[in-house]
Formats: structure tokens, C-alpha cells, sequence
């Protein structure tokens, strides 16, 4: 009997590429593709491993195909941006054995700074790209996406969203094929890209590209649905927006595009013959949409006229379409006056070091550079804090830029960067302040590992992502290395201390590196033989304990208590009180 | 508090209408930490064993430190869109989160509430009160609500980390999906050394 799973796409995707015998795959964690490389490392003959960021997570894995082995890596859309340099050179050199990209874009933003298309990424390259619409497609086209790489000579690029990623479908699910490694070959006009050889594979770049185009047209993984009555319209979609069509359209016909790039033309223009209107149904850019405008088939192509540029489609959003261009009577739409009731923003776990450094920050009125993380969401009331976050690693850099643009600024610029963060792309902006004499404060917040993605490994853990022993690098050391002469490593929660620390190198004339180093407040749960409360009769009721955002801190009915199940006994809200109206007290 | 005769064409009616090819939309939602997604894995392998399509959508991220969480399952015969539009029941761990979904409450649709409060930290620290009149503003928008003290239960149980199976309990009632489905999948998803006393919260939460 065959064995059916109910797997995330991201799920399904690992799943693929063991099934499609892949020997190596390699990631930096970025929501939401983290549980790509995460499952992968549970199977065996698959060598996986965590990078630095994705660009390095990109070459290693274009290594293992020169080399002539099937490699994966995933990432976040955002990390395609990192990765741009090899991907972009990747598609002149091609590969040896299959190499297949994922990227996990997420419209929306549920949990990214911006929400870029990242299919234009495919046609700037002019390599192949599929788009899944379920768990089964991402398994698929995943096994799919290796037989191409390798018959194309060509990097595939498998594009999911957040709804393909996250979401669980059925899937059904095979053994793993044995795939026997390919010769490597030295062939310097293919692998190395200097100008003259640059000129020859840009050519083949350019012949491949029409090959791909025969197979687009021709290929499975686009297909029609013909399901109305209605010739005159014609849908056209992909990813998960083909199954919000299916429900809210199950009267129309609809061509479904499972190679996105390059698009199969012949098989639009067969789908539209004899129809008077194509509707293109696609979440964020209309990449699509104005593909199919420059075909002139003469008929009307519309699709952003009815559908948002921006965030994530559902039946709803198809739904009001339908109602707008089939003049359908609209559903009734009840008022329930639910905007005000009171908002939960996720916050800054009780316990968690970070809240301590923004807590001195604030108080020290400084400008904060900062960066992504978990304390990113120090930007939100009550800390108030940072005053910019823009990508991984930016905040260091800005920093040195705004000190260059305003001198008077000395002593009032810092810059926060996480540990991993800092391993992914702040060591290079950490050299720039040093090389170009910068005189602001970097601040590391090491918290010993990846946090915001869920608690992976990283280069400073002495861990690798399949569990083995790793050297432990330390950020401190590399910043004396540099050159940084001001280096010291604090526990953020001993508040006083630490907000001396931060007054001192600020006041000094050159870089300055603080490591806050405190581990991450939900691996380090211990049980404590004390409680933390708050004696009312000491209690002025000056709310300033509130200020520190806490969620172990409580106030209800104008008083105000320790929660005694969030309270981790981290003691810094003892120093914040100055009326010593927070207690300790020990258990017996 | 017995609401079979209220609701006991419920499951029937399911049934009737899964054949027919519909599709049921349930929505999840409370805070993170509650054992949503889990709740949402529990009924959707149930579904998957009883030989139902199925899908579920969750978000991970940011969402998890605090805040509100939603997830979603959708079972019948075939299963296209992940998401919902609109929610066949909502099973809330939380009275807040109930009420702030309340919009997408199908027709005739119903509501399990966990009576449960979990404060916003953001209330306090802009020293607001936590809504004091939701079950009555539930009340006015509708009448279908099952209000369940999941956390009281289970807590009498001796795993107070369970209030989520017992309301997916209270849940399995309306769902046209057999029991043994449920404790299959709880036996499942569940680690080995708490699986009895989840099935024992899962029985409360039925008869509840």
C-alpha cells in the first residue's frame, strides 16, 4: 500500500530532494524555508549543513555539483538578495550534477521586511523555474526540479510561498532513488568566468534559454483545467493561487503554469484561442500578467485591474473579483465592530536579554541602528526602541554613515546586531568601521544561537546542524582580531553594570564592541528556588516596572504583580524598582 | 453544561454535506503557546486516516512570541484552498481571540470558546483593562457558542498543558469523523508519555 503523509510543503520539499537522491543541501534559516534543511538533516545520505548566510549556503552547494552530486538550498526571498552574486554568474557556468534553489517568499510579510517577487530573480537569470501548488507538487517538482537542472544544464529555481511552505497537504510518498555521481571534468571555458569565457557561456545561456521554452510548452507541470461552460474566459494562475481559483472559479476553464520561466507562450496562446478574455490570477507583481499583455493576442488580458499588488490572495480576494466582473451580487457585510477590540503584538519572551539592553538604550537617549532578530521587536511600545532596521547586517554599516554625515553625532550612535545575524553579514561592516575609523558602538547580542527562526545552530554554538560537534567562534575574538581595541563581553541582565559599560565606550574616541551575552532566555530554563514579587506596601505605584514591557509583569485593578509562571528570575526588574518594591524571596 | 440537543444535527448535517462534496472550514486560534498548531495536526491526521482530503495552514515566525496565533483546517471529499474565508466553527483557546475572529463566522456557524483569559501584555503596560463583557458581545453577534472550561479540566487531570485536547474533544462531536480517527491520532502526535492523559482529556472534552 502506498503511504500517504499529511506534510508542510517545506516538508515535502526535504522529502523530494532525499527522494531524488541529493547528497548535499545547505541553508541559512530565514522564515519561511527554515524547515526545509531542518528535515532534510533527519534523513540519511543527505550531508546538510547550516551556512553563514546564503550566499556561502549557494557556493557550497554549487561545489557539490561540480563535483557532480544532486545539492539543494533554500532560503528566505530576502536571501536571494545575499545570494544574488553566484546565482546570477551560476546560470552562465550551469552545473554538473542537479542543482536545485529554493525560494520561500512570503507575501504578506508575516514574518519579513519586505515581500519582493522573487520570480523576476528566474527570468533576470534566465534559468528554469517551477512553481508548486501543494505538499504533492512541492515533493514533485522538487524530484522534477533535479531531472531538469541536469538535463538543461541549468540551476532550477523552485519558488514557494508562505501558504506553500506552511501549509499541509497529502502527500504521497516514494523511496529513494540512487543517483551515481557524475565525473568531474576540468573544463575552465564552462567553470571559469573571466570576460572571454563569460562571452561563450552567455551565448549558451541564450540557446538553453530557447530549449527551455520548448519544454515549457510542452511540459506536464502546466496544465489545463477545463472544468465550465464558459469559453469565453480564461484563467490563468499559478502556486497557491490555483487553488484559490479552483474554489472560487470552478465554473471557468484554467490553465494552471507550473514553469513559470521561462513561460510556456505556445500553451497561453492554445488556452486563449477563440476566448474574448484571459484573467491572470497571481499574488504580488503582475510577472504573469504583463508576460502574457506582451504576447497582443488581441483579447483582453487583465488581472491586478481586480486583484491587490500587495500581500497574500485568498477565496476572499478572488471572491470579490468575481463579483466585480461578473456583476454578482455582493455578499452582505456585517458590521461587528471588532476593530477595537485590544491587539496582541507578539513581545519580547519574560525572561529574554534583550529587553535589558533596549531598556538602557532608551534611558541613554541614543540613536539605535538595528538589524533582524528577535529584537526587532524592541521597535514596538513600550521600549520605542531602534531607529532603523533595514536587512541583515545593514544597522552596522548606517551607523558608520550616519557618524561620517553628522561628526557631532560622537557618542550618541550604536548599532545592535544579533550573534548569527552577526556571523551571516555583520563581520564584513564590522571591518568597514574599523578600516574607515568609525567611533560608534557596536553592540552583539549574543544569545547563543539562532532564536527567531525557531533555535538552529550557529557558527558561535559549537554545533552543526546535523548534530556534530563544531568549533565555537567567538564574535569577541574576531573583533580584537580586526583591530577593535574596546571589546568587552557583558551579561545585559545585570543592568547596572552593563548600562555602565555602554556610558564608557560611548564616551570613548574610538569603535567600541559590546558582546551582551546572555543565553536565550527559552533553552535556559532552570527551576528557581525563588520567587520575585512586588511588596505593595513599598509599591508607589510609579508604573515605571511597566516600562520595561515584561509580560511577566502584571497590573490589574491598580495593582501590580509577578506573574509567577511567566517570571524566568532574571532579577532585573529588582534594579529597575527604585523604591525596592520588587523582592526576591527564597523557597524553601 | 450539555449542549447535544442544541447541537446534535451538527454532525449529521456535516456528514450529509462532506458527501455532497463541501467543504468544512474550521478555524484556530488563541496564543502562542497554547498548542494550536498542534490542535490543528490532531484533527487533520484524523481526517487523513478516515480517509478524507485535507489542509492546514498555520503561520510560523513572528507570530509565535506572544501574540495571536491562527491556524486552520479544511476536510472533505477534495480540499483546494488551504486557508478559509469563511469558518464552519471556530475553536478558540482564547475569549479575546474568539471574538477578534468572529467576522469570518459562517452562517449558522459555531463558536468553541475555552473560558480562558490571557492579558495582552500591551494592556499592561498602557494600563488598559482586559475586556470585561466578551462572552455578552459574543452573544449579540451569535447565539451558536459553546463556552468550555478546557484549562479547569484539564488542570483536574494533572496536565494542565492539555486544555487543548480537551476542547478539540468538545470539537470531535461536531466533526462527521470517527472517534477511534481522533485517538489514533493522538497516539500519533502526541509524546508516548503523555498520550493516556491526552486521551483522557480528549474523552472529558467529549462529554463535556
Amino acid at each position: 500500500m502506498e503511504k500517504k503523509e499529511l506534510l508542510t510543503g517545506n516538508e515535502a520539499i526535504a522529502r523530494g530532494a532525499w527522494e531524488a537522491g541529493a547528497k548535499v543541501a545547505t541553508a541559512y534559516p530565514g522564515t519561511p524555508s527554515t524547515e526545509i534543511l531542518e528535515n532534510i538533516a533527519k534523513y540519511k545520505g543527505i550531508y546538510s549543513q547550516w551556512s553563514l548566510n546564503e550566499k556561502v549556503a549557494l557556493e557550497v552547494a554549487s561545489g557539490a555539483s561540480i563535483e557532480g552530486i544532486r545539492a539543494l538550498v533554500a532560503m528566505k526571498h530576502v536571501g536571494l538578495n545575499v545570494a544574488a552574486d553566484p546565482f546570477m554568474t551560476l546560470s552562465y557556468t550551469g552545473i554538473n550534477g542537479g542543482l536545485v534553489i529554493i525560494s520561500a517568499d512570503d507575501p504578506d510579510m508575516h514574518s519579513s521586511q519586505n515581500e519582493q517577487d522573487n520570480r523576476y530573480y528566474a527570468k533576470m537569470a534566465k534559468i528554469l523555474m517551477l512553481e508548486p501548488s501543494d505538499s504533492q507538487e512541492a515533493k514533485d517538482f522538487t524530484i522534477k526540479a533535479f531531472e531538469l537542472s541536469e538535463k538543461y544544464d541549468c540551476p532550477v529555481l523552485l519558488r514557494t510561498t508562505t501558504r506553500i511552505s506552511h501549509s499541509r497537504s497529502i502527500v504521497i510518498l516514494k523511496s529513494r532513488t540512487e543517483v551515481n555521481k557524475k565525473d568531474y571534468t576540468k573544463d575552465c571555458k564552462k567553470f571559469v568566468m573571466i570576460p572571454a569565457f563569460g562571452r561563450i557561456r552567455h551565448k549558451e545561456v541564450l540557446k538553453r534559454w530557447k530549449k527551455l521554452a520548448d519544454y515549457a510548452d510542452n511540459s506536464k507541470l502546466n496544465k489545463v483545467y477545463n472544468s465550465g461552460d464558459n469559453k469565453d474566459i480564461g484563467i490563468i494562475t499559478s502556486s497557491v493561487s490555483f487553488q484559490y481559483a479552483r474554489e472560487v472559479f470552478s465554473d471557468i476553464d484554467i490553465l494552471k503554469i507550473g514553469v513559470s520561466n521561462p513561460l510556456p507562450k505556445k500553451k497561453i496562446k492554445d488556452f486563449l484561442k477563440n476566448r474574448k478574455k484571459a484573467i491572470i490570477i497571481e499574488e504580488l507583481e503582475p510577472f504573469l500578467e504583463e508576460q502574457i499583455k506582451a504576447m497582443d493576442l488581441g483579447i483582453e488580458v487583465a488581472g491586478k485591474k481586480y486583484f491587490p499588488q500587495f500581500g497574500e490572495l485568498g477565496l476572499a480576494a478572488l471572491r470579490k473579483a468575481r463579483e466585480i466582473f461578473f456583476t454578482e451580487e455582493k455578499q452582505k457585510k456585517r458590521d461587528l465592530g471588532l476593530e477595537n477590540i485590544p491587539k496582541r503584538p507578539p513581545v519580547l519572551c519574560a525572561g529574554c536579554p534583550h529587553r535589558a539592553v533596549f531598556f538602557v538604550l532608551n534611558k541613554l537617549k541614543v540613536r539605535v541602528m538595528g538589524d533582524i532578530g528577535c529584537y526587532t521587536l524592541s521597535v514596538l511600545p513600550p521600549l520605542n526602541s531602534l531607529d532603523t532596521c533595514l536587512c541583515m547586517g545593514a544597522g552596522v554599516g548606517q551607523t558608520l554613515g550616519m557618524e561620517k554625515a553628522n561628526p557631532s553625532l560622537k557618542g550618541k550612535l550604536v548599532s545592535v546586531i544579533g550573534d548569527s545575524t552577526f556571523f551571516h553579514s555583520g563581520i564584513t561592516s564590522l571591518i568597514d568601521n574599523v578600516y574607515n575609523s568609525g567611533s560608534n558602538l557596536m553592540i552583539i547580542l549574543d544569545n547563543r544561537i539562532t532564536a527567531m527562526t525557531g533555535h538552529q545552530a550557529n557558527p558561535g554554538m559549537g554545533l552543526s546542524l546535523m548534530g556534530q560537534e563544531a568549533p565555537v567562534i567567538w564574535p569577541e575574538k574576531i573583533a580584537k582580531a580586526v583591530g577593535v581595541k574596546n571589546v568587552r563581553v557583558i551579561n545585559p541582565n545585570n543592568i547596572g553594570e552593563f548600562e555602565k559599560a555602554v556610558k564608557e565606550e560611548l564616551a570613548n574616541s574610538d569603535f567600541s564592541v559590546i558582546v551582551a551575552r546572555k543565553k536565550c532566555v527559552l533553552l535556559d530554563k532552570k527551576e528557581k528556588n525563588f520567587r520575585i514579587y512586588i511588596d505593595m506596601d513599598a509599591c508607589k505605584s510609579c508604573g515605571s516596572c511597566l516600562k520595561f514591557g515584561c509580560p511577566a509583569i502584571e497590573f490589574r485593578d491598580d495593582s501590580y504583580t509577578i506573574n509567577e509562571l511567566l517570571c524566568t528570575g532574571c532579577e532585573v526588574c529588582i534594579d529597575l524598582c527604585k523604591f525596592g518594591a520588587v523582592k526576591k524571596k527564597i523557597l524553601k | 453544561m450539555n449542549n447535544d440537543n442544541k447541537y446534535n444535527n451538527y454532525y449529521k448535517k456535516w456528514e450529509k454535506k462532506i458527501k455532497q462534496g463541501i467543504i468544512m472550514s474550521i478555524l484556530f486560534t488563541g496564543v502562542g503557546g497554547q498548542g494550536i498548531i498542534k490542535s490543528t495536526t490532531v484533527l487533520a491526521e484524523a481526517a487523513l486516516s478516515s480517509g478524507l482530503d485535507v489542509k492546514v495552514s498555520e503561520v510560523h515566525g513572528m507570530a509565535q512570541r506572544g501574540g495571536n496565533v491562527i491556524g486552520s483546517v479544511r476536510i472533505g471529499r477534495k480540499v483546494y484552498s488551504p486557508t478559509v474565508e469563511k469558518a464552519d466553527i471556530i475553536f478558540s483557546l482564547e475569549k479575546l481571540e474568539a471574538l477578534r475572529n468572529l467576522n469570518i463566522l459562517n452562517d449558522g456557524g459555531l463558536v468553541l470558546i475555552n473560558d480562558y483569559e490571557i492579558v495582552p501584555v500591551s494592556l499592561f503596560f498602557s494600563k488598559q483593562e482586559y475586556p470585561k463583557n466578551i462572552i455578552e458581545n459574543i452573544s449579540k453577534i451569535t447565539k451558536n457558542f459553546i463556552l468550555l472550561p478546557a484549562n479547569d479540566i484539564s488542570k483536574k487531570l494533572g496536565e494542565p498543558k492539555a486544555s487543548n485536547i480537551v476542547l478539540l474533544g468538545k470539537l470531535s462531536t461536531f466533526i462527521p469523523i470517527e472517534e477511534k480517527f481522533f485517538i489514533k491520532s493522538i497516539k500519533k502526535n502526541i509524546p508516548q508519555k503523555a498520550v493516556e492523559i491526552n486521551i483522557k482529556a480528549f474523552k472529558e472534552g467529549r462529554k463535556y
